[in-house]
């Protein structure tokens, strides 16, 4: 079948790729573009880890068809820090130790600046909530919970 | 936050730790969480092809045909490999430390074993080609009976699953069917118990899901060797299993992992990589095999199935008299790793408890299912389980407390152990009592002062006449009904005492930990000391030993 162009931003950057009418955006980010950032875990949309932001809003990147993401802005954890800064909340992964293996933690990351970014000071529940959908086999969670409570005081601090 | 408890393991070491129990950042973590971090799979190659494999539909049949024509025909497809391609189609996983024959196949060539066992595999321009192409294998098959259950398996006549092992169990030393514990004798025991209990405890297989399905991309690189980027938890472990497999030097192989996302066990058993690196091999470009989420839940190998038959015998004043355990573990089709987990589960039995007739019996089971493998203590945590459990159920059976249970019959420094070897460095009885303490669960007095350090050795030091039998011996299937009878008439083990212990190292003088055991009381030679199997040494309790002396069973060479 005819491969068919697609234009969106990855984490900032105006990209151009030609893609198979049934690609994912998962495989084009990572075997096309090259971001291996966000992970392929199970292809169903039942673990979370190829989470990225389209728009702003947490997508399953191995469930979203690359060929829907025209004129978007797809944001995924190679994007997080700025420079050489960590985003608020990689730096409270690092300090919680909220990541083992490190296989979930690009999609876990991505799953909580969306929750932060609509709603700066979630509580607990919320935050259970967010990453309901995103499996972390080496955690229990709590840590991960922890992290992004703490990422959110944090930015809360430095806004006021 | 890491506590240390100094006052209970004073002994043991002296050094300040400078880095143990304060924070310290891991090495990989900035490459986790600015997504940096490499797994096998994120490696890009050019032209890099997809391997995938046909599996076995049925449990247990016999392979008639295998047509391939279809497949090799179909678009993208580049190569299919079938097992008599692979150089050496026979392998188990230990036989790199010399443990057990080669008994599985990379691909099925006669017969399948188990649902899900691979036969062929595909190589493709894309994923989605190579599993059409899977689609369009013809094997024919003539199914054979199965089995599923331990027991049935190891009953005479039973279907044999996997030729290399007729008796459906590994045979430990080419000469036993299972691994044995002996010490005292049971039989004679359980007849003068106040209480005989027997309870069966099972666990399931469980899946290790990691979020990281198991696979490799192999591709060629100069020199004529080969790249891999591998999932494996043992990466050595699987270079040397991928090279014995494709019958290549080591040296040719150029392994790159250790980044592995979850394994928990499930990633030691070189699942893929001796296939893609022969894919790269036979085709001269980047293969990646890649299990997907329905084969790593369905065919990657599980933590096995176990089955555990505990009899106890217990006086009313609580002491066990006697305990005799038989362990079934179900090792799925083929070895992989189920033969060491047995070995692990003897060596737990009977428990951190001193009882002074131990009968224990533990089988690596063939059957049908998919072969089991490592996971989190695998050949522990079930045998443990179901003692604790067992445990549980004695204290209510005669009326004590669980927790002073387990005090009343835990391991004491210098008690001999079922395996012949001194207790040394013991603490349950410590670790009951903290627990008890932080969940203000109310001990006794007794309980309270008790102490791993004192009370043990004497009589409970002594190996008692064990009574032998000839079961286990491979060829006598009638040893495979269990628990195994005793051979009438079978000469007693002599009793003996054990050598006495040797210290390898003598702290110096301004280590003595004395003053540094506060919360030990001093045990006064007159304290009522908790009733034990055998009454206390009545000597004071040896002065405590530098932790190197308390470690000496695993630094210095076994006795």
């Amino acid at each position: 079948m005819a491969r068919m162009p697609v234009q969106f931003r990855l984490n900032g950057s105006d990209r151009a790729v030609f893609v198979e009418p049934a690609e994912t955006l998962l495989g084009t980010i990572r075997r096309g573009l090259g971001d291996f950032a966000p992970k392929f875990g199970c292809g169903q949309g039942t673990c979370g880890v190829c989470t990225v932001l389209v728009d702003g809003e947490p997508r399953l990147g191995c469930l979203t068809l690359s060929v829907t993401c025209e004129g978007r802005s797809i944001e995924t954890a190679s994007g997080l820090a700025d420079g050489p800064t960590l985003h608020p909340l990689q730096a409270a992964f690092m300090e919680h130790f909220a990541a083992q293996c490190g296989f979930c933690t690009p999609g876990m990351l991505m799953a909580a600046k969306a929750l932060l970014d609509r709603n700066p000071n979630p509580t607990r529940v919320e935050v259970v909530e967010a990453i309901a959908g995103n499996v972390c086999r080496c955690t229990g969670y709590e840590p991960i919970i922890n992290a992004i409570l703490a990422a959110a005081q944090q930015r809360g601090v430095r806004r006021a | 936050m890491l506590e240390f408890r100094k006052d209970l393991f004073a002994d043991e070491r002296d050094d300040n730790l400078n880095v143990i129990g304060k924070g310290e950042q891991r090495q990989d973590m900035l490459g986790h969480v600015t997504g940096r971090t490499r797994f096998f799979d994120d490696h890009g190659f050019d032209g890099l092809l997809h391997l995938k494999v046909v599996r076995s539909p049925h449990h247990h049949a016999r392979i008639r045909s295998i047509d391939v024509t279809a497949a090799e025909r179909a678009p993208g497809v580049k190569r299919v490999i079938r097992g008599q391609d692979v150089p050496l189609n026979k392998n188990t996983l230990l036989s790199l430390i010399d443990f057990g024959k080669d008994d599985e196949p990379t691909l099925a060539v006669d017969k399948v074993r188990y649902k899900g066992e691979p036969i062929v595999a595909i190589i493709a321009d894309s994923e989605a080609e190579a599993l059409a192409a899977v689609k369009l294998v013809r094997v024919s098959y003539d199914p054979l009976p199965t089995v599923f259950d331990v027991q049935e398996a190891l009953k005479p006549g039973a279907v044999v699953v996997n030729e290399t092992y007729p008796g459906n169990y590994f045979e430990y030393h080419d000469k036993y069917d299972h691994q044995k514990l002996r010490f005292g004798d049971v039989e004679a025991a359980f007849r003068t118990a106040d209480h005989v209990i027997e309870e069966r405890y099972q666990m399931s297989p469980i899946e290790h899901a990691s979020t990281e399905t198991n696979g490799t991309i192999a591709a060629p690189e100069t020199n004529n060797r080969y790249v891999v980027h591998s999932c494996a938890q043992g990466l050595f472990f699987s270079l040397g299993t991928t090279a014995k497999i494709l019958a290549l030097e080591s040296n040719r192989l150029h392994f790159i992992g250790g980044t592995v996302g979850g394994g928990f066990g499930g990633k030691v058993d070189s699942l893929t990589e001796p296939l893609a690196v022969l894919g790269a091999i036979l085709t001269g470009r980047p293969v990646r095999y890649v299990l997907g989420r329905e084969e790593e839940m369905q065919f990657a190998s599980p933590r096995g199935a176990e089955r555990h038959v505990i009899k106890d015998g217990v006086m009313r004043d609580g002491r066990i008299v006697a305990r005799q355990i038989t362990s079934y573990f179900d090792a799925g089709a083929y070895t992989r790793l189920t033969s060491y987990g047995v070995v692990k589960c003897v060596a737990h039995m009977p428990g951190p408890y001193t009882i002074p007739n131990v009968r224990g019996d533990a089988y690596c089971v063939f059957t049908n299912r998919v072969p089991a493998t490592a996971m989190r203590g695998f050949g522990v945590t079930g045998v443990d389980f179901s003692i604790e459990v067992q445990m549980d159920k004695l204290a209510h059976l005669v009326g004590i407390d669980p927790m002073e249970f387990r005090i009343l019959n835990a391991y004491r420094d210098g008690d001999m152990k079922a395996h012949r070897r001194v207790a040394h460095n013991t603490a349950l009885i410590e670790c009951v009592q903290v627990v008890a303490q932080k969940v203000n669960w109310p001990l006794s007095e007794t309980a309270r002062r008790a102490s791993s350090l004192s009370g043990g050795g004497g009589p409970r030091a002594a190996i008692p006449p064990t009574v032998t039998d000839e079961s286990g011996r491979i060829g006598r299937p009638e040893t495979r009904q269990a628990p195994p009878q005793l051979t009438p008439g079978a000469a007693p083990l002599p009793a003996h005492q054990p050598r006495p212990v040797v210290p390898v190292y003598q702290p110096p003088p301004a280590h003595q930990p004395a003053a540094a055991l506060p919360n030990y009381p001093a045990q006064p030679a007159d304290a009522a000391p908790l009733p034990a199997p055998a009454p206390p040494v009545p000597n004071a309790p040896a002065p405590p030993q530098h932790g190197a002396a308390r470690f000496s069973s695993v630094f210095t060479r076994r006795r």
